[in-house]
């Protein structure tokens, strides 16, 4: 990892960089390269809207708040997946060349932008949508931030829905019923929500077929996770609760 | 609710494993040390319940645990599921628990 300094040094080491970037369709494609010019703080998603805007018009890509807030923008950058508004090209450079391809994991719709609707569908599969426990005429419901918990449920709501977990993890790539580690970190701050009243449900759908049982816990979600979350974990616990579950009531 | 239940199996049955894996290197280094020959571990295992019993769960527990975990590989590198998938893992158990059930009758019967 190169510190703020060294980003800085390597800013201007080149006046331009080769920049491959994968166009094609659901049907196949292949690689492009690119001259584009180096500039100061310069983003890998900045290289992509230069190329759309000065050398191909016709590159199709996703983003939208551009400050790593709406998950959008995620590609693999050199064979990794990684949030491209904040992925600094000095970071990732290597020997004035970079690789940019859609995300893996998940089908191409068109160049850079890959069709999110498995990712999603997964988390609705995984019951990660929110249960009521009381309705509008009730009292707020207390929410303590030091209850143990609350703790696990605050550890991962700060999820973004980048999917660079999901594109991050072997287990998908081998297993397409797989839920994946976005979803099932959900279905576990929703477990551990006192607002959420269907925990049984969430354990019920997380136990199915291509649920939390099938992870290996290799930890590339959590390893490429750009807010620093820990998608192993909250499986980890989706594990052992579904486990304590199976004692406390003799089946699954 | 099946792979939960593989699951808890594939875990359930590490758990037997362990300590027998553990209780199976100390009596080879027992025997070993001790330079027993094989004439005499047979004189020891043979009409044994407890060696019998012993070596026995081992080869349920392994049987369980390597079936599901084989299962589980060949449907992550093969398009395998469903019937085929669960008829591959069951003949995987049915051979590992034949085998082994030979070895362990083999020196345990008198």
């Amino acid at each position: 990892m190169l510190d703020d300094a060294s980003i800085a040094e390597t800013d201007h080491a080149a006046d331009s960089i080769a920049v491959s970037v994968w166009r094609g369709d659901a049907s196949g494609g292949t690689w492009e390269t690119f001259t584009v010019p180096r500039q100061p703080s310069q983003t890998v998603l900045d290289i992509v809207t230069w190329i759309q805007q000065e050398a191909d018009p016709t590159l199709t890509y996703r983003f939208a708040c551009r400050v790593g807030m709406c998950g959008s923008c995620a590609m693999m950058v050199n064979d990794e997946p990684r949030w491209t508004c904040r992925t600094h090209v000095g970071r990732v450079v290597k020997d004035g060349a970079i690789s940019i391809a859609p995300l893996r994991n998940l089908p191409v719709i068109k160049d850079l932008a890959t069709d999110m609707d498995p990712f999603f569908d997964k988390w609705v599969k995984a019951e990660a949508t929110h249960h009521p426990s009381a309705g509008r005429h009730d009292d707020f419901a207390a929410v303590l931030p030091d209850d143990e918990q609350r703790v696990e449920a605050s550890a991962g709501i700060e999820c973004i829905n980048c999917a660079v977990c999901y594109a991050a993890c072997d287990t998908v790539a081998g297993n397409p019923d797989y839920l994946g580690p976005a979803a099932l970190q959900r279905a576990w701050t929703l477990y551990n929500d006192s607002r959420d009243d269907a925990g049984g449900a969430i354990l019920d759908a997380v136990s199915a077929q291509g649920g939390c049982h099938s992870c290996h816990s290799m930890g590339s979600c959590t390893h490429y996770c750009p807010n620093d979350l820990d998608p192993m974990g909250a499986i980890a616990g989706l594990k052992r609760a579904t486990a304590k579950r199976f004692f406390r009531r003799g089946r699954g | 609710m099946l792979d939960f239940r593989l699951y808890m199996a594939q875990r359930l049955s590490a758990l037997i494993m362990a300590p027998l894996v553990v209780g199976h290197l100390a009596v080879m280094i027992y025997a070993v040390q001790g330079g027993l020959s094989a004439g005499e571990i047979l004189g020891r295992t043979q009409g044994s319940l407890f060696w019998a019993l012993f070596y026995g769960g081992f080869v349920v527990a392994v049987s369980v645990h390597a079936a599901i975990g084989l299962r589980t590989v060949i449907s992550e590198w093969t398009r395998l599921r469903g019937g085929m998938l669960n008829g591959v893992a069951m003949a995987i158990f049915a051979t590992l628990l034949v085998m082994g059930g030979r070895a362990v009758l083999a020196v345990t019967l008198v």
